[in-house]
């Protein structure tokens, strides 16, 4: 710490405690800024934290993250965990934000409301897995590759006996082999695209990927094979079948641009899982609630992870998916970024007669032009992985008219196409409002996107706004009397005449 | 020349718009509905798309209940009687599921929780029952059949029966869906960016838009909070301006939990200073789909951040209401801009100042409810026929001498 100052640090607030979040966290403490990490799970180290878990005379422990150690021992973080952003709003300073927080169990009564004033803002909310719909896809036991995953390894229980996986992205073959490893039977992979893609540009893979990465997918490809797990590619689950649950499916091949063959049916049974991943949606309500501008999907960022809103960084899978070490290096930028500019802003302040914080120590410019090397070799393997990996619109084949698009409002596709072609909705908002599509318990993170795809096929062009459904100003539920605080003084009762809700 | 082909390419062929309505929401709906009832060749166009302003930021309301005596609520009586025969007209035109609204007569329940607020609510009911309105006071402890879970802490409540709820979307898209069936246009993503006047340099021949020149014979301002905007670059300012108004929606909640549309008439907060007050009433009602809004806020300008501090005091006005909905999980919350005119009363007419330009906007948080009536009123007005509301509360021209 730097000279005796009464004054506090800046505050860097980071939200997500993954790679990105708490190499974030970690930076701009080493570099003097206080830091509070806001998480909503317990631990740190994020989707990657969670394994591995080992079995010890049958009980499930988990071994610590690296990352949670150094976090802990860093006396500049405060680490929220189980912490819920439900607000930003910009304030009281330029540059500045008001970050409302909910700290507890998910479902407790009374979580406390607490209120944080961000000097400046690094989101690393991540992304969750993208699922695509298909007849059946609402029946239980049809799962997120992820969910399956997370299953697997923090509780080391298997989410079925005879399971499938299909989707696309190497991520589909980690799900597997963790699928193995708690014993169930992986009856299939199927990969609906064509990853031979890697190879064409395997330089590009090696250099920004690294060498790990080849060697892990070998590792994934052998786990496989010891397993006698079938690898289809061009291949997908197009529907689901069963009474109650799921208890069989049917795998088509695809063609380019993933129309089913016809004739390629094959039904499996029995089935007792399917895991499904298209890739990832990245959690775009708190950026979007700051103001940032997102485009295809991802928030814009310039070379040092700033968004372009003034003391709003974004790191990880907000900006690309490419994986753990590049969503660290990325949030190890994110941090030193900020305290660079808090402490140019502290100096100006300061010449400026006021100093609103002490104690910061910026990174050296050396630093940060290695640590942006690194963040832009990620970038590139994020890139070729993301054409390695398209999603080509023929999965809209697989739907049928009474497929539900949106799970929690049961909104069929033929009611989605409705309120589209007959009612003319041309816009995610309106829209969401003509059919109840994204209306319900997940606020449009599971069909949001697909629906705006569907809804652009309908309208031949995109649909305006695709990004309302991301549009969360509450990002969070918030139980009605959390968000009410205590109750009032006696004060704030007037005797005014009844007042409209019209003219009021 | 070049101008020409242009115009001829984007109006594809077809005649010439007798009317041009400009924007897509409830109220550009209702009036397009209205003039192509009566054969007028109708082009709407929205530069955003389709009911996707205020109509798609509000709760749907149709109400008497919020109204003193005078021109507003005589238009909100008509348009109240004139919304179910509209949707039944509807119904037969396009088919049921098309003109499917969620309309329900489900009615309203002011009450209020001290006794200062108390004696207000009934004075103010006694004189809404002398212009016609339906509104019953309950005795004490009466509330409470109508709504169980209000507050046991209810002094007076006053019973509205004419009040009703329908989905705003999907009644603007029904108006629209009719239009588009009796040969009228709609397009989205068109800005229309001025009129053209012919060679008095007053009546208005067409609009330009960022498609070209559409020739027309009126134009119809239907652009709500933006409707002084347009107005301005028509040529003709009119003082409309923008309010924010803050919805939140809880998880769906078992059906009755909420019976009625509710709302606390002594309850007002006024915070910051005066020009840009925020106001919030306790409104709470629940919606088809279980999910309970709660409402009201006012808060003036373009500003589109929701603020926590609104929110809260949200939550807080339902509480008070509804102790019950305390433990419910607040779901989203959303905001939208409501139109609103110093006197608080819409403009409805043509502008004498460019004869040809017709205003349909200044509803506040009311246009839906008032839509239906609005839509005719213009109507009506537009082919000369007798008016079926005092149209002169509402003219254009009674801003003229104000200073904006």
């Amino acid at each position: 710490m730097s000279g005796p100052s009464l004054i506090p640090s800046p505050l860097v607030v980071v939200v997500g405690a993954g790679p990105a979040g708490s190499r974030a966290a970690l930076s701009a403490a080493r570099c003097g800024a206080r830091v509070v990490l806001v998480d909503s799970s317990e631990r740190v180290g994020g989707r990657y934290g969670r394994r591995p878990a080992a079995v010890t005379d049958g009980e499930v422990t988990s071994v610590t993250h690296p990352l949670e150690v150094a976090v802990a021992v860093q006396h500049r973080i405060e680490h929220l965990a189980g912490a819920t952003v439900w607000a930003l709003e910009p304030g009281p300073a330029p540059g500045r934000h008001l970050v409302h927080l909910q700290q507890g169990p998910a479902d407790d009564r009374g979580r406390p409301v607490r209120t944080l004033t961000a000097d400046a803002l690094v989101l690393c909310t991540g992304a969750f897995d993208r699922t695509l719909p298909f007849p059946g896809w609402e029946l239980p036991g049809v799962v997120t590759a992820g969910a399956a995953q997370a299953l697997a390894e923090g509780q080391r229980t298997a989410v079925g006996a005879r399971a499938v996986v299909s989707g696309t992205g190497p991520f589909l073959l980690p799900v597997a082999l963790s699928l193995l490893d708690v014993g169930a039977h992986v009856l299939g992979v199927y990969e609906a695209g064509n990853p031979a893609r890697w190879l064409r540009s395997p330089a590009a893979a090696l250099r920004d990927g690294g060498p790990g990465r080849l060697a892990e997918l070998g590792s994934y490809a052998a786990g496989l094979a010891r397993g006698r797990v079938p690898y289809r590619t061009r291949h997908a689950v197009v529907a689901a079948h069963g009474r109650d649950r799921v208890e069989a499916v049917t795998v088509a091949r695809l063609d380019a641009g993933w129309h089913p063959v016809p004739g390629s049916e094959q039904r499996l049974a029995p089935v007792d899982a399917v895991c499904v991943g298209y890739g990832f949606t990245p959690q775009l309500e708190l950026p979007l609630a700051a103001g940032c501008a997102v485009r295809d999907g991802h928030v814009v960022i310039d070379g040092r992870q700033a968004t372009t809103v003034p003391g709003v960084y974004a790191a990880g899978e907000l900006t690309g998916i490419a994986g753990a070490p590049a969503a660290a290096a990325e949030g190890e930028l994110a941090g030193l970024s900020a305290v660079a500019d808090l402490a140019e802003r502290q100096w100006v302040a300061a010449a400026g007669g006021t100093a609103p914080g002490a104690g910061l120590t910026p990174p050296p410019p050396a630093r940060l032009a290695a640590v942006a090397a690194r963040v832009r070799s990620g970038q590139r393997f994020g890139q070729a992985l993301a054409r390695a990996h398209p999603v080509p619109g023929g999965w809209r084949g697989w739907l049928r008219e009474d497929t539900l698009v949106c799970r929690c409002e049961e909104v069929s596709y033929g009611e989605l196409r409705d309120a589209v072609v007959a009612r003319g909705a041309d816009g995610m908002r309106a829209l969401k409002l003509a059919c109840r599509a994204g209306l319900g318990a997940c606020q449009g993170r599971v069909c949001g996107r697909n629906t705006a795809e569907l809804a652009a096929a309908f309208l031949g062009a995109p649909v305006a706004d695709p990004h309302a459904m991301d549009r969360r100003p509450l990002a969070h539920p918030v139980r009605l009397g959390d968000l009410a605080g205590p109750p009032d003084g006696a004060g704030d009762v007037t005797s005014d005449p009844p007042v409209s809700p019209d003219t009021r | 020349m070049r101008v020409l082909r242009k115009e001829r390419e984007y109006i594809n062929g077809a005649a010439d718009a007798d009317v041009v309505v400009v924007g897509s929401g409830i109220v550009g709906a209702a009036c397009a509905e209205s003039l192509t009832r009566r054969g007028a060749q109708v082009l709407v166009l929205d530069r955003g798309p389709l009911a996707a302003g205020t109509t798609a930021c509000g709760e749907g309301n149709l109400l008497v209940s919020g109204r003193a005596p005078g021109p507003g609520l005589a238009l909100a009586q008509a348009s109240l009687r004139r919304w179910p025969r509209l949707l039944a007209a509807l119904r037969e035109e396009l088919g049921p599921g098309r003109a499917e609204c969620e309309y329900e007569a489900k009615g309203g329940l002011v009450v209020a929780t001290d006794d200062p607020s108390g004696i207000a609510l009934r004075a103010f009911a006694a004189a809404q029952r002398a212009a016609g309105v339906d509104a019953r006071e309950l005795a004490q402890g009466e509330a409470a059949a109508y709504e169980p879970h209000l507050t046991p802490g209810v002094r007076a409540a006053v019973h509205y029966p004419e009040d009703a709820q329908l989905q705003p979307v999907l009644a603007a898209t029904s108006l629209l869906a009719a239009v588009r069936a009796r040969g009228g246009r709609i397009r989205t993503d068109v800005e229309v960016t001025g009129v053209e006047t012919g060679r008095d340099g007053q009546r208005i021949v067409g609009v330009r838009t960022s498609e070209g020149r559409v020739p027309c014979g009126a134009v119809v301002n239907a652009c709500g909070p933006w409707a002084g905007q347009f107005a301005a670059a028509a040529g003709a300012p009119l003082p409309v301006l923008p309010r924010q108004g803050t919805v939140l929606v809880t998880a769906p909640l078992p059906h009755g939990t909420v019976r009625h549309k509710v709302y606390d008439a002594g309850y007002v907060r006024a915070v910051g200073n005066a020009d840009a007050a925020l106001q919030v009433a306790a409104v709470v009602e629940a919606t088809q789909a279980g999910t309970v809004l709660i409402g009201s806020s006012r808060r003036a300008g373009f500003d589109a951040t929701l603020r926590a501090d609104v929110l809260r005091a949200l939550a807080r006005g339902a509480a008070r209401l509804f102790p019950v909905l305390g433990g419910v999980p607040v779901m989203r919350a959303y905001g939208g801009f409501r139109p609103y005119t110093p006197d608080h009363l819409p403009v409805v007419g043509e502008d004498p100042r460019r004869p040809g330009l017709w205003h349909a906007t200044g509803h506040e948080g009311a246009g839906i409810g008032l839509a239906a009536a609005t839509g005719e009123l213009l109507a009506e007005l537009w082919a000369g026929e007798p008016p079926h509301v005092d149209p002169e509360p509402f003219r254009a021209g009674r801003f003229a001498s104000a200073a904006f």
